[in-house]
């Protein structure tokens, strides 16, 4: 049976599409990794710890916040592993304890600390006006 | 199908559609703009920095819904050849290119205050600036296909391919650690990690920009009609008087 003209086109666009997606699923799953923004905690321990520089990211532990001038020492998690990190310089508006950072720097080789260069804030996906946060924290609106 | 893809009962449709997108658009943006910026509360992290938000997400949400729009078309342009469908992926693509603009420029005022940085080479921010170049690419292949008095089908063909695209943008903050945060509202489940109060006039604002991006789509294909008819016309003109 010979089809006409538009089913075939009709088939060749869905052809093309399926094989373009499978193409580009290949792509992005050999990218793995390497497409990443910044590595978790979990990401570098049990590892040889990498001599370039890189991105750490994770959460500001509570209660690890300690400032010496304009010097900062706080560990990072990601609720399974921990680094220590050191910063001197300026913090953004939106870095405190409990929420997400992401440090750019290297791994001392010979305490294993994490020495950023730049730190930047990162903001999660809830929004919510103060009142309605300090009744859920129990705590005073932090802004 | 076939019965929408004719040229003359589409102008009837869009000579009343045009006027009421338009309308209940300006209205519904106003709103949700007014009570966005003036009459919501500041967010407990961000402070008042969190109204970039209410031109951000409707810019980010048509940039994407435009570009599949545009997909559409050009498949229904490529497989069909309606010529409707060629005149509504050129009247959607530079509206959708003006939004995915305006998202790129909104989330990068509000990334300094909030992330420290104007700009970051993750995944999220990365995809979407590819999104503006496959519009702006797109936009380039179909005029210069035009002046040739082609069917336009290499601009079709690449924005088929760019909407390989959209599913990386959408899960880009799933798949790879980026800078840029999940998404907060998940539609198929009905859930939102947002505040009622910050909530709804964000959805009205999205409501507003998509109806006036339906308006400004209905406005440019009745123009592109119009202008193809005149060339024709004048041709024929030409033709008579040689």
């Amino acid at each position: 049976m010979k089809l006409k003209a538009k089913t075939q086109r009709l088939y060749l666009v869905i052809g093309a599409m399926t094989a373009l997606g499978g193409a580009g699923a290949l792509a992005f799953s050999t990218l793995g990794d390497k497409a990443t923004y910044f590595y978790a905690p979990s990401d570098l321990a049990g590892k040889a710890p990498p001599t370039a520089a890189i991105r750490l990211g994770g959460m500001v532990e509570k209660g690890s916040l300690v400032r010496a001038g304009q010097t900062v020492r706080f560990i990072v998690t990601d609720n399974a592993k921990t680094w220590p990190v050191t910063y001197t310089g300026i913090l953004p508006d939106l870095f405190r304890e409990g929420q997400g950072v992401i440090a750019e720097g290297k791994i001392d080789p010979g305490t294993g600390v994490f020495t950023a260069e730049t730190i930047l804030a990162k903001h999660d996906e809830k929004y919510m006006p103060p009142e309605v946060a300090g009744a859920m924290h129990k705590v005073k609106s932090v802004t | 199908m076939h019965r929408f893809a004719n040229p003359a009962r589409f102008l009837r449709i869009a000579r009343w559609a045009t006027p009421i997108t338009l309308g209940l658009g300006l209205i519904l943006t106003s709103v949700g703009l007014w009570i966005g910026l003036f009459d919501s509360p500041p967010d407990y992290q961000q402070g008042e920095s969190v109204r970039i938000m209410y031109v951000h997400v409707p810019a980010a949400w048509l940039g994407s819904a435009g570009y599949f729009g545009l997909a559409v078309a050009s498949a229904t342009a490529l497989i069909w050849r309606h010529p409707l469908a060629t005149i509504a992926a050129r009247a959607i693509a530079p509206a959708g290119a003006a939004f995915t603009a305006i998202c790129l420029v909104s989330g990068s005022l509000w990334g300094k205050p909030t992330w420290g940085t104007y700009w970051v080479w993750d995944a999220r921010l990365t995809s979407q600036l590819v999104l503006l170049f496959l519009y702006l690419g797109y936009l380039a292949l179909s005029a210069s296909e035009g002046e040739s008095g082609e069917n336009r089908k290499g601009a079709a063909i690449l924005a088929l391919v760019g909407a390989i695209n959209l599913p990386i943008i959408k899960y880009s903050v799933e798949w790879w650690n980026t800078l840029h945060q999940g998404s907060s509202i998940n539609v198929l489940a009905g859930k939102s990690t947002i505040a009622p109060a910050i909530l709804t006039p964000l959805l009205v604002s999205v409501a507003g920009f998509t109806l006036l991006f339906a308006a400004i789509v209905l406005m440019r294909m009745r123009a592109l009609i119009a202008e193809q008819r005149v060339e024709a016309r004048s041709r024929r003109l030409a033709e008579v008087l040689a």
